[in-house]
């Protein structure tokens, strides 16, 4: 058994899948070079308004009752690909006869979906659900079940042996002869399949050929071909070309929103789910495209990428345009297919990065991958939703920009307070050894920080901070030592981003006064210098002698805090201080606390 | 028998609005969870969930090291953590230091005072997080006196009946009677006359003692109080003797007030 889905009045259905409003009114789909644009296809409300094929677009236009739009090969493309989906969901052999056409091997499969008439209804069903109006025929061969398909509407079940009778009544158009051929079958008036069926095969075959032959045997319902199938690409792609640009966000949302339904929808037909969208926006009169790629890439770090010198013609409005590209990166932690998550974050992604001209052209593609399996627990830690936070992320990086969320990952370097921001991600892979490397480096930087780091630890009512290896051995450092070992937590520092200059008084190759923004007054006691320097054979190396210091009397806040804080206070502040030896400037670095 | 019509009539005014209104909420379970050191937990019970803790102190008194204690505690559990950082203060490097896993930590480096309560107010809408901290320590207390007293009211409201465990880091306490566990953090040393000789000899000899690095920071004791706790392991670790007379004393007075305080917010919001 083969199954047919043939697709009536496809520009039509491809145009209406992307605006559904289209759907219940007279459309006309016109093609051409402007001002020469006719019509190539419209349904049935058109053609009942007055349409005709060829008509020219200034003439349907003064049909009030009629919408007209240009023809959009990226909208078929989509149709065309949603079509295929269709049939892959229920088939692995599945051919693309047509555009608007696909036949389904249902051979073997009655106990996976049915009988036909069931396979035919969950056809139809799923069709509905893309957006697809179709018609579906179900035979015993496949070019049976194509002129079925294009001949009657609805859905047609011809079971084995009644082919020739069931397509009896069908138009000879059906069988798509040549044009010289079809006016002969005219001239002798056979109009039907059934009247060509009838007449006899030699006379038929001296007159047409094996042509005509094969015509006959066609509206016979008795020809015999192997499916050709279609290789199963996975490829996921929606595109709009939109008859006036978009200037602002919120028509936009609209149009995304309508293309990410199709795309889930598409998505969850084949059981996939994504966790990359790219967007591409065309742009009007800036003779550039922008591309935003929302993907799981690197670091989650945008990075742009221009791309210059690669130029085309651009088939749909001859004008010549040059490609800039410019791709930002999110990583969507998990699978998902839920379109309103993707469009809030497609447009928190536009928010932020909005684009710089009028959009005419909306094409977004998805990665499919498998969807997120995944089995909860009573005893699982505190973690937020993946999808949530992805959301959660997305709107805080609108507040603070990208570059300020996200989680800290140390650098393997012995550059000072080095790091850089990964994103953050609620579920880790355990195992990794890429982690696991950058914990043991992390672990040995630890280590040698020790000596800089003193513990914290908490005693009766008051929290000490204790040396781990105190100088001078004494039976209260003793004491600390014990408790050190019982719970022991490193040390803080407050950093100043970026460190506040600062003049130093140097006496004895020591600090003994600092005067900076926020932290001003005599230096009680300080240790040091520890001189560290690398990267020389880099553009920025670095060398510094660094202090830490206690200062007494004026203790500032820091940066906008000395207002209110510049008092004296009785205890003293620990700093960090540093000597940039290139330049022979004191900074501040930050406070220990 | 008046004040059972008394109580009658103000459960029905108050029916379908407040579920039980004479329940007495001190009474209620919180759930804490370990600060990461042990006896600050024996001290205060632990943090709150589903409450708003501030720990205010000025500088150098193991505020912020506290807060990567609680920080390394709440990674420890596995839990993922958020700490919005109003001033970009917080030291990647300092933080493993106290136990905290930096793969579970999301950090939001703020510039102002504005987006952090945006971010935190997005950050406890979409909940999830075991931990929010909130590091306000370097935002002058002039500026923090102007937060509305609406935001705290609205943090304690999202974060209520919810696990999460909201901290402030501060250098006063804004959030009034918003606030479940106030401490306050003193800097402090461990041997207060020897540092002031050093001072003293430090200015006859007009040059700063230079002195190892494990010296310089050997022996600081900040001192924590609570100054507003409304867990009742609180009293109970007081009564235990962790505390001076006067402290207990000003302890249970300090938590009556927040229980009474407690109610009148919880009348006022739901009136």
């Amino acid at each position: 058994m083969f199954a047919c889905i043939f697709i009536p009045d496809f520009p039509v259905c491809a145009v209406t899948r992307s605006e559904p409003a289209l759907a219940s009114r007279a459309v006309a789909i016109v093609d051409g070079t402007p001002p020469v644009a006719n019509v190539v296809a419209m349904n049935e409300q058109a053609h009942s308004a007055g349409v005709k094929l060829g008509m020219p677009k200034l003439t349907v236009a003064e049909i009030a009752s009629v919408e007209v739009r240009h023809r959009s090969p990226a909208a078929e493309a989509s149709a065309h690909a949603a079509l295929l989906d269709l049939g892959l969901v229920f088939s692995p052999r599945v051919e693309e006869t047509a555009l608007d056409t696909v036949v389904l091997d249902l051979v073997g499969l009655d106990r996976l979906i049915g009988p036909p008439e069931e396979a035919a209804r969950r056809l139809a069903t799923r069709a509905s659900e893309l957006g697809l109006e179709s018609n579906i025929a179900l035979a015993a061969n496949p070019d049976a079940a194509v002129h079925a398909a294009r001949g009657f509407p609805g859905v047609t079940l011809i079971p084995a042996g009644e082919e020739s009778e069931r397509l009896g009544p069908l138009p000879v158009e059906v069988l798509a002869p040549p044009p010289e051929t079809l006016d002969t079958l005219r001239r002798w008036g056979v109009h039907t399949l059934r009247a060509l069926a009838a007449l006899p095969t030699p006379e038929l075959s001296e007159r047409l050929g094996q042509l005509g032959v094969a015509l006959q045997k066609s509206a016979r319902g008795a020809t015999s071909r192997p499916l050709v199938p279609a290789e199963a690409t996975l490829r996921f792609k929606e595109a709009m070309e939109l008859e006036y640009p978009v200037e602002l966000l919120e028509p936009l949302a609209f149009i995304l929103g309508r293309l990410l339904d199709q795309l889930c929808a598409r998505l969850a037909a084949r059981s996939l789910a994504t966790n990359e969208i790219r967007l591409r926006l065309g742009l009007e009169n800036q003779s550039s495209v922008v591309s935003s790629q929302l993907s799981a890439e690197d670091n989650g770090q945008r990075s742009l990428k221009l791309e210059t010198g690669s130029s085309k013609l651009d088939s749909s409005n001859s004008s010549f345009i040059i490609h800039h590209s410019s791709f930002s990166s999110i990583r969507l932690p998990v699978p998902t297919r839920n379109s309103k998550l993707l469009l809030k974050l497609l447009l928190l992604n536009l928010q932020s990065d909005p684009p710089p001209a009028p959009v005419v052209k909306v094409t977004l593609a998805a990665e499919p991958v498998k969807p997120r399996v995944a089995q909860g627990g009573l005893f699982l830690p505190l973690s937020p939703d993946p999808e949530q936070l992805e959301l959660t992320l997305a709107r805080i990086a609108g507040v603070v920009g990208k570059g300020n969320v996200g989680s800290p990952e140390l650098v393997d370097t012995h550059r000072p307070g080095a790091f850089r921001m990964q994103r953050f991600s609620s579920k880790l892979e355990t195992g990794n050894s890429k982690l696991e490397i950058r914990k043991s480096k992390t672990e040995a930087r630890k280590s040698r920080s020790d000596s800089f780091n003193p513990s914290f630890i908490i005693h009766h009512s008051s929290l000490f901070f204790s040396s781990p290896r105190p100088l001078a051995p004494s039976p209260s450092s003793e004491q600390s030592s014990i408790v050190n070992r019982q719970s022991s937590i490193g040390l803080a520092l407050r950093v100043f981003r970026p460190p506040l200059p600062a003049k130093v008084e140097v006496r004895d190759d020591r600090p003994v006064r600092v005067d900076a923004f926020g932290a001003r007054g005599e230096v009680v006691l300080a240790a040091g210098p520890w001189r560290t320097s690398g990267d020389w054979w880099t553009d920025e190396p670095w060398d510094r002698e660094e202090w830490d210091i206690a200062l007494w009397s004026v203790v500032c806040g820091q940066l906008s805090a000395a207002k209110d804080n510049g008092r004296r206070t009785t205890d003293d502040v620990l700093y960090r201080i540093y000597r940039d030896l290139a330049s022979g400037t004191w900074f501040v670095e930050g406070i220990y606390d | 028998m008046k004040a059972a019509l008394i109580r009658a009539r103000v459960e029905a005014a108050l029916e379908g609005r407040v579920l039980s209104p004479f329940a007495d909420r001190s009474q209620q379970t919180i759930e804490t969870v370990p600060t990461g050191v042990a006896l600050l937990d024996a001290l205060i019970g632990g943090l709150p969930r589903g409450g708003l803790t501030e720990i205010f102190g000025p500088d150098s008194s193991g505020r912020t090291s506290l807060l990567h204690a609680i920080l390394g505690s709440a990674t420890g559990r596995e839990e993922e953590c958020a700490l919005v950082d109003a001033s970009d203060t917080f030291d990647p490097w300092s933080a493993p230091g106290a136990g905290v896993d930096l793969r579970r930590l999301l950090w939001v480096r703020c510039v102002n005072l504005e987006q952090t309560l945006k971010v935190t107010d997005l950050l406890l809408a979409g909940g999830g997080f075991g931990l929010v901290a909130v590091d306000l320590g370097n935002v002058p207390p002039k500026l923090g006196r102007r937060v509305p007293l609406a935001s705290w009211f609205r943090f304690r409201r999202v974060v209520e009946h919810t696990p999460t465990v909201l901290v402030f880091l501060e250098r006063e306490p804004y959030a009034k009677t918003c606030a479940t566990l106030v401490l306050r953090l003193e800097p402090g040393f461990e041997n207060r006359n020897s540092k002031f000789e050093t001072r003293n000899s430090k200015l006859e000899r007009q040059s700063a003692p230079t002195v190892s690095h494990a010296c310089l920071l050997h022996g600081l004791r900040p001192k924590v109080e609570v100054v507003r706790s409304r867990l009742p392991n609180t009293l109970t670790c007081v009564a235990h003797g962790q505390l001076s007379v006067a402290e207990e004393q000003l302890s249970a007075v300090s938590h009556q007030l927040s229980v009474f305080s407690h109610q009148l917010s919880d009348v006022a919001d739901q009136l």
